[in-house]
């Protein structure tokens, strides 16, 4: 145990200048309430949530206002007591500028809490399933930028047994400290979110991957470990290399396995949580409260105050903005998330939500804008850097060419979109945004590929009924036939009968000529 | 409310290199075997170069024009410069100044421009210009000098740029005077006229292991080929599988008969092997990028130099070699895809 852990490593990665310095001396602010606090129904990977409050309606602090709709999808709780003023289209967080559905909650001041459930103490003693149902409830989802329902996460049954969990404390991108202030202050939170996830999914151990420019938070941590007397609990330094911090990444670096291209980590019997969605679920175990804030960092040259704050959801990233000091020198564009994986905002006051980590708003001359594009020279630069062992300029070859199944010839899903590949492109081409639109287009013609199947397989079914409706019909009408011929032929010799058929037959024509020729006589 | 204007998608840093620094780290490169060049075979390697570099920079800029794109914008890329200057090195230093301009013409508008410009052309432009002269113009492009330390005399800069430009040899003299074929070609028909390798190298065109003069170009380029790979402009990959099979071959054959086989440091340093392998067999756009796509194309372009030079019908193979494997480039990259992360592979299946 004390001699370090061999660690493992992955392909490629850059090594950045961290600008870390900037926000993570100060403690973690907290902000004035603002005006209005406009909730995304949207604020999770998977089924949007539903409404159930109207318009008018009075809510409490850490009340339900949006329920999950599916199995993979998230409540939404009132960050704040006050009243529902508004359900409708707003400008939400999203690359493309677009407007949601949201929730208005216009504050009352009061901040009254709602009755919460119970806190569950003895959660040693209480099925995995109640507990995965209260962080459910609670509405928490992966708070490292993916948001993806952290109940659906560490359910893992019917998969193979897992035996680590990792915790993803890497923190890799660059300006972005949220995490590494929240490991500094409640690492004893942290601590009692392992225990229970730990018992949750099964998992023997624990291990914490720590990139090594964050000496205070790893020290805090071993610290509340050492308080808490938990021995399989292990934090691991790793070198400070982007994107350590990707799951897989992380996973390769501290267990040597790698995940299956196509596969979960629960594959090489290991659970991924981020450090603070550890801490949201001790919140909503320990003290039954749900997920209603969480800690966002405001960065970059462009702010007079960078640092740290726990931001209600719903706050105007503007209101952030101004907690910090407001806006030095000229005014630039403001991403949320790091300079490599974040993306513009289009509006000041969009809200924060769940996976809104970090603002970041910079100053001309760290990052400026990027120099013209030039074509590609395939000077496989981007495949040295790739940390998923890719070729990101085959991909961009495939992608520009529109060629959709080329581009998954070259594994264009297996992309984390990290952004390394862009990063060093001596061309300045910005891959990702090819990476982005190849994916884009792809699930829209597996769409349209779904809904026409649908349309085919319908018309098929119907040409199928058409053609069983008309056999079912001349089936009876033969039948019919058959039955009446039947009985007029039951009782005579069929010979005589046709003899007698035949003679009748000869009978009449004869008839018919003799009728004819005396008509024709007449006239 | 405030809108925000600008959009662009992430990553939103960026790394300081840029195609104008890649190449212009290759022409600095390029600058110590030049000048061994220089040093031994005298004024005619600069004005090439000027000649070369000055036509591939002005057809460039007018084909650029008639496709309506940024001229001096893409111009400053400087990959005409480096296609001109690469094009000069591998000519005779006394070539007709019309071919030199020929060439370089060529390999700018059809082989680069007419393809799309940077990025887009199939085969490296220097190479594809050389060998056009080299078919065309066999008689004046394999008419190179012996280099000065054997000669003993200089032409001066006058002289060089009147013979370059009168397209006659020195005034009171023949070409069979100035002129000297390279080692690589007296190699060749010596070898035709079935004398051994030790007669041959009793030739004062012969130094410590390749052609006299020669063996220091080739160290030289080496130098810059070493500087490249250091400043990770090249991977290692190409070069040293080309050599490294060049040598292996060449090792081979000498080993069977080294009376009829040259030793396998003369197949390095004395003609374009070095300047071939750090330099053109990894020309980014015409070459492989997978790791072990490079491998194999450098091997076979080694193989292909030694099989063109011991049997081909022309001395030297490097552009041929070079050419050839352009082809195949793309089909190697195809078949040579790394595994990716978390793709399993036959071992561990």
């Amino acid at each position: 145990m004390a001699e370090p852990r061999e660690l493992s490593h992955f392909h490629g990665g850059l090594h950045l200048d961290d600008h870390k310095d900037e926000s993570n001396t100060t403690p973690i602010r907290d902000l004035p309430l603002p005006a209005h606090l406009v909730l995304p129904l949207q604020q999770h990977i998977g089924h949007v949530a539903e409404p159930v409050v109207a318009v008018g309606d009075k809510v409490n602090k850490g009340q339900m206002v949006a329920r999950a709709a599916d199995y993979v999808s998230a409540p939404i709780h009132a960050p704040t007591s006050g009243t529902v003023s508004a359900i409708g289209r707003r400008p939400v967080p999203h690359p493309s500028g677009l407007d949601d559905l949201c929730i208005t909650l216009e504050p009352d001041g009061e901040d009254r809490w709602d009755t919460l459930p119970a806190p569950i103490t003895d959660w040693r003693d209480t099925e995995p399933a109640e507990l995965r149902e209260r962080i459910r409830w609670a509405g928490i989802v992966g708070l490292g930028g993916a948001a993806f329902p952290t109940a659906v996460k560490v359910n893992t049954s019917g998969q193979r047994r897992i035996d680590t969990l990792l915790v993803n404390a890497a923190e890799c991108e660059p300006y972005i400290t949220c995490d590494d202030r929240l490991m500094r202050e409640q690492a004893a939170d942290i601590v009692d979110g392992i225990g229970i996830l730990r018992y949750i999914v099964g998992a023997a151990h624990c291990l914490i991957g720590i990139e090594d420019n964050k000496p205070e938070a790893a020290a805090a941590l071993r610290s509340a470990i050492a308080t808490a007397g938990d021995d399989a609990i292990e934090v691991v330094e790793v070198p400070t290399l982007y994107p350590s911090g990707g799951e897989r990444q992380l996973i390769k670096l501290l267990t040597g396995h790698e995940v299956p291209s196509h596969g979960l980590p629960a594959a090489v019997g290991v659970v991924c949580q981020n450090v603070a969605t550890v801490a949201a679920v001790a919140d909503a175990v320990l003290r039954g409260r749900p997920l209603i804030d969480r800690v966002v960092t405001a960065t970059g040259g462009g702010i007079a105050q960078p640092g740290n704050f726990r931001v209600r959801f719903g706050t105007p990233a503007a209101s952030v903005i101004d907690a910090a000091g407001g806006r030095t020198g000229a005014y630039g564009r403001l991403i949320l998330g790091g300079p490599m994986m974040g993306f513009t905002l289009h509006d000041e006051q969009v809200p924060i939500t769940k996976a809104g980590n970090c603002l970041l708003a910079p100053s001309d001359e760290e990052l400026p804008p990027p120099p013209a594009q030039r074509p590609c020279i395939r000077c496989g630069e981007c495949a040295r850097v790739c940390p998923a062992q890719l070729l990101p300029q085959q991909l961009y070859w495939q992608a520009r060419a529109q060629d959709f199944d080329k581009v998954q010839d070259y594994h264009l899903f297996d992309c984390i979109e990290c952004g390394c590949c862009a990063f060093v492109c001596p061309a300045h081409i910005p891959l990702v945004h090819y990476y982005r639109f190849a994916k884009t287009e792809i699930w829209a013609q597996e769409r349209e590929r779904d809904k026409s199947d649908l349309a085919r397989r319908r018309h098929e079914a119907r040409v199928a009924r058409i053609e069983r409706l008309e056999a079912e019909r001349k089936a009876r009408l033969r039948q019919k036939k058959d039955a009446l011929e039947k009985n007029t032929a039951a009782d005579a010799d069929p010979k005589k009968a046709a003899i007698a058929a035949a003679m009748q037959r000869v009978a009449a024509k004869k008839a018919a000529q003799e009728a004819a020729s005396e008509t024709s006589d007449s006239e | 409310m405030n809108k925000l204007e600008i959009s662009i998608s992430s990553p939103h840093l960026s790394g300081p290199q840029s195609v104008t620094r890649v190449m212009a780290l290759v022409l600095l490169a390029l600058v110590p075997g030049t000048l061994a060049l220089l040093w031994y075979f005298g004024w005619g390697v600069i004005i090439n170069i000027a000649l070369a570099v000055g036509s591939a920079v002005v057809a460039e800029a007018i084909v650029l024009r008639l496709r309506g794109r940024a001229v001096a914008d893409t111009l400053l890329d400087l990959s005409a410069v480096v296609t001109g200057w690469l094009l000069a090195l591998a000519l005779p230093p006394l070539l007709p100044w019309w071919q030199t301009v020929l060439g370089s013409v060529f390999a700018i508008v059809i082989v680069k421009q007419l393809y799309g410009g940077i990025g887009f052309n199939p085969f490296n432009p220097a190479m594809a210009g050389y060998v056009l002269l080299l078919v065309s113009f066999p008689v004046t492009m394999t008419r190179w000098l012996a280099p000065e330390v054997i000669t003993g005399q200089a032409l001066s800069f006058a002289d060089s740029l009147h013979i370059i430009f009168a397209g006659l040899p020195p005034a009171g003299q023949t070409w069979d005077v100035v002129s000297s074929a390279t080692p690589l070609d007296l190699m060749r028909s010596e070898l035709s006229q079935n004398h051994m390798i030790s007669e041959i190298r009793s030739s004062p065109l012969w130094g410590d292991y390749g052609g006299r003069g020669w063996e220091w170009v080739g160290n030289w380029f080496l130098l810059g080929g070493l500087f490249l790979i250091w400043q990770r402009v090249i991977s290692w990959r190409i070069p040293v599988a080309m050599l490294g099979s060049l040598l292996l071959v060449a090792g081979l054959f000498w080993a069977i008969d080294h009376e009829t086989h040259p030793f396998p440091a003369f197949h390095l340093f004395s003609g374009g092997a070095i300047l071939g392998a750090f330099f053109i067999a990894t020309d980014p756009v015409s070459a492989c990028t997978t790791p072990r796509g490079q491998l194999v194309y450098g091997a076979l372009i080694g193989l292909f130099v030694f099989i063109i030079r011991t049997w081909g019908g022309y001395p030297d193979a490097v552009a041929f070699s070079v050419l050839l494997m352009n082809m195949a480039a793309p089909t190697i990259d195809y078949y040579t895809q790394p595994r990716i992360f978390g793709q399993r592979s036959g071992s561990d299946g």
